[in-house]
């Protein structure tokens, strides 16, 4: 069914792999998005460094959620989403009609922008993931591993049987991570992750990204421009046509967008004079 | 009040004082509603007082354990008990995974088209399809048509026609049940590279369970209580054996409670009024044991899943 490569669940830390390959992790060619008769995002090519934090920003209906959503085919679901032009990851793209969604998602990990816990244990929720892709090392571990990664474990170590939807939004939100970094993807996308959460849990979660940037590829959408240039290294400004069709308007390091961005919309929007 | 009222500049003389015809409805409208509550409530104690003075003495032992008989006196309940429970039994073994997997299908798997709407549209309606109707259907397709391998009026075909009956209201519960689960578990789960079938398994299912036993247990609690379809196919109202516990078992003809109380109350004796009052007690009885399994399972599972 797929020729996607599949990669088994790796024990040693996929940055001593990565360290060594400068390609990008994403590449985005000619992308299209409709839904249905609308479209929503109009001929972005762009190339999302590896090992690195890319940040997406600009005004409500833009595209940004839509073009981060297509990097694991999540709009798949959505019934009249088509997508034109590529996608490559690991130089293969995932738009191909031999490529299956359920093993694109394996390898691109998501947070989503309401702290979304399954139902079950604390525990349950990092080795489920896990599980259901046929991981056959000791779970324990695993589960260990990836809630201090995600800077939760000493939170919870003592309750890991207690349901992961008792714990605070922030803890949620961290739990989350640890649930989709459990699986070790090698892209994580982010959707606003701390839009529901209040500025404590935001930074923990901010200072969560910097410890999981290079081991990791990490891609977050933001309506927050101060949390984009605190956490990001590059940075993706997307805004509309008149028709409201979202596209690419400028993409660079976040430094250079943010101090010295080459088009006049972006400056006008990183100042605040509209969006 | 009065000191609001000549206090405040906010409220004018324009608006209508709060007395009159506005005050008698509000002091009215609580008892006429505690008036509807207790009408039909007196109804059913009445009845239920009724049902007791004649039936209370003459539940027994022997009632329980006795074949029906020409003398009411001797006459029993424990064809028509057995019966019922076969047939109920059966009945939730076919209809539960039938009408949870055309739930699943439908709110899971089905694409958005004229064909789901068309299937969706008309399981609605089955719903409010009168019971004697699956009667008839049941009486042609399970006991003449089936008949190599139901062995004609059974209780397979018995419980394969009330099957038909309850499964419409078994696929409507499942399913509000199933959307009542957020979509955001849905995408969660398909996020970490879950397939559908491992998404609906272990996150959406545990969650309409629930909702989805409580769904089967009321249908089935109507399903016990049903005659019409029961006659149509042709259960028989003297049974004086116990079906084998086996699959031939299943080929032997049956009778169910409600079919021997209306046999017994058709009848002019009076001692069999009182047989009847005594299996409407059984019927009674078992029917709140359903109704107390289904809450005692949500309950449980409720329990389980947060």
């Amino acid at each position: 069914m797929t020729s996607f490569p599949r990669i088994s669940l790796r024990t040693e830390s996929p940055s001593s792999a990565l360290a060594t390959e400068t390609a990008p992790a994403i590449q985005v060619r000619h992308l299209q998005v409709w839904y249905g008769t609308k479209q929503a995002l109009k001929d972005v090519t762009l190339d999302v460094p590896r090992g690195q934090i890319t940040a997406f920003i600009g005004p409500s209906g833009c595209g940004k959620s839509t073009l981060l959503r297509s990097f694991n085919r999540m709009n798949d679901l959505i019934p009249g989403a088509r997508v034109e032009g590529e996608v490559l990851i690991e130089g293969q793209n995932i738009y191909a009609a031999d490529v299956d969604p359920v093993a694109v998602r394996r390898h691109v990990g998501m947070v989503f922008q309401k702290p979304n816990p399954f139902p079950k244990s604390i525990y349950e929720n990092v080795a489920w993931g896990a599980r259901i892709n046929g991981y056959k090392g000791k779970m324990d571990d695993l589960v260990e591993a990836a809630l201090r990664d995600a800077a939760l474990w000493d939170e919870v170590k003592d309750k890991l049987n207690e349901s992961g939807l008792s714990l605070s939004g922030g803890q949620q939100q961290r739990l989350c991570i640890a649930r989709a970094i459990a699986i070790k993807p090698e892209i994580i996308l982010m959707d606003e992750p701390c839009s529901a959460l209040d500025p404590i849990a935001t930074l923990k979660i901010e200072d969560l990204m910097r410890d999981l940037r290079e081991r990791y590829t990490i891609v977050i959408v933001t309506h927050n421009m101060q949390q984009a240039a605190r956490v990001s290294d590059y940075t993706a400004f997307f805004t509309v046509t008149p028709d409201r069709v979202g596209y690419l308007e400028e993409f660079g390091k976040t430094h250079q967008i943010f101090t010295n961005p080459r088009s006049k919309i972006t400056e006008d929007y990183i100042t605040g004079r509209f969006g | 009040m009065t000191s609001l009222a000549s206090s405040s500049t906010v409220l004018t003389p324009t608006w209508a004082p709060i007395r009159g015809a506005r005050r008698l409805w509000d002091r009215l409208l609580g008892p006429l509603a505690l008036v509807a509550t207790l009408l039909g409530l007196v109804v059913l104690v009445v009845l239920l007082i009724d049902v007791f003075r004649d039936g209370w003495p003459r539940l027994s032992w022997q009632f329980l354990t006795s074949f029906p008989s020409r003398k009411p006196e001797e006459a029993g309940i424990l064809s028509a008990l057995v019966g019922s429970l076969w047939l109920i039994s059966l009945t939730a073994l076919f209809a539960f995974p039938l009408g949870v997997g055309a739930a699943i299908y439908l709110e899971e798997y089905a694409p958005r088209s004229r064909f789901t709407e068309f299937i969706e549209v008309n399981i609605a309606n089955l719903a409010g399809v009168p019971s004697i109707i699956y009667g008839l259907l049941g009486l042609e397709v399970f006991v003449r048509f089936l008949f190599p391998i139901t062995n004609g009026r059974t209780i397979l075909s018995g419980a394969l026609t009330m099957t038909l009956l309850v499964l419409p209201m078994i696929i409507i519960a499942t399913r509000e049940a199933l959307r009542a689960v957020p979509d955001s578990l849905r995408q969660a789960g398909l996020a970490m590279g879950a397939t559908r079938w491992q998404v609906v398994r272990d996150l959406i299912l545990p969650q309409a369970l629930p909702g989805a036993l409580t769904g089967t247990i009321l249908a089935l609690s109507r399903a016990i209580g049903e005659t019409a379809p029961l006659i149509t196919i042709g259960a028989l109202t003297y049974i004086a054996y116990l079906p084998p516990f086996s699959l031939e078992g299943l080929r032997t003809p049956f009778t169910v409670l409600p079919i021997q109380i209306f046999n017994w109350v058709s009848r002019p004796q009076a001692g069999f009024h009182q047989a009847a009052a005594a299996g409407i007690i059984v019927l009674l009885v078992v029917l709140l044991s359903m109704n107390a399994g289904a809450i005692y399972l949500r309950n449980r599972f409720q329990r389980r899943t947060v």
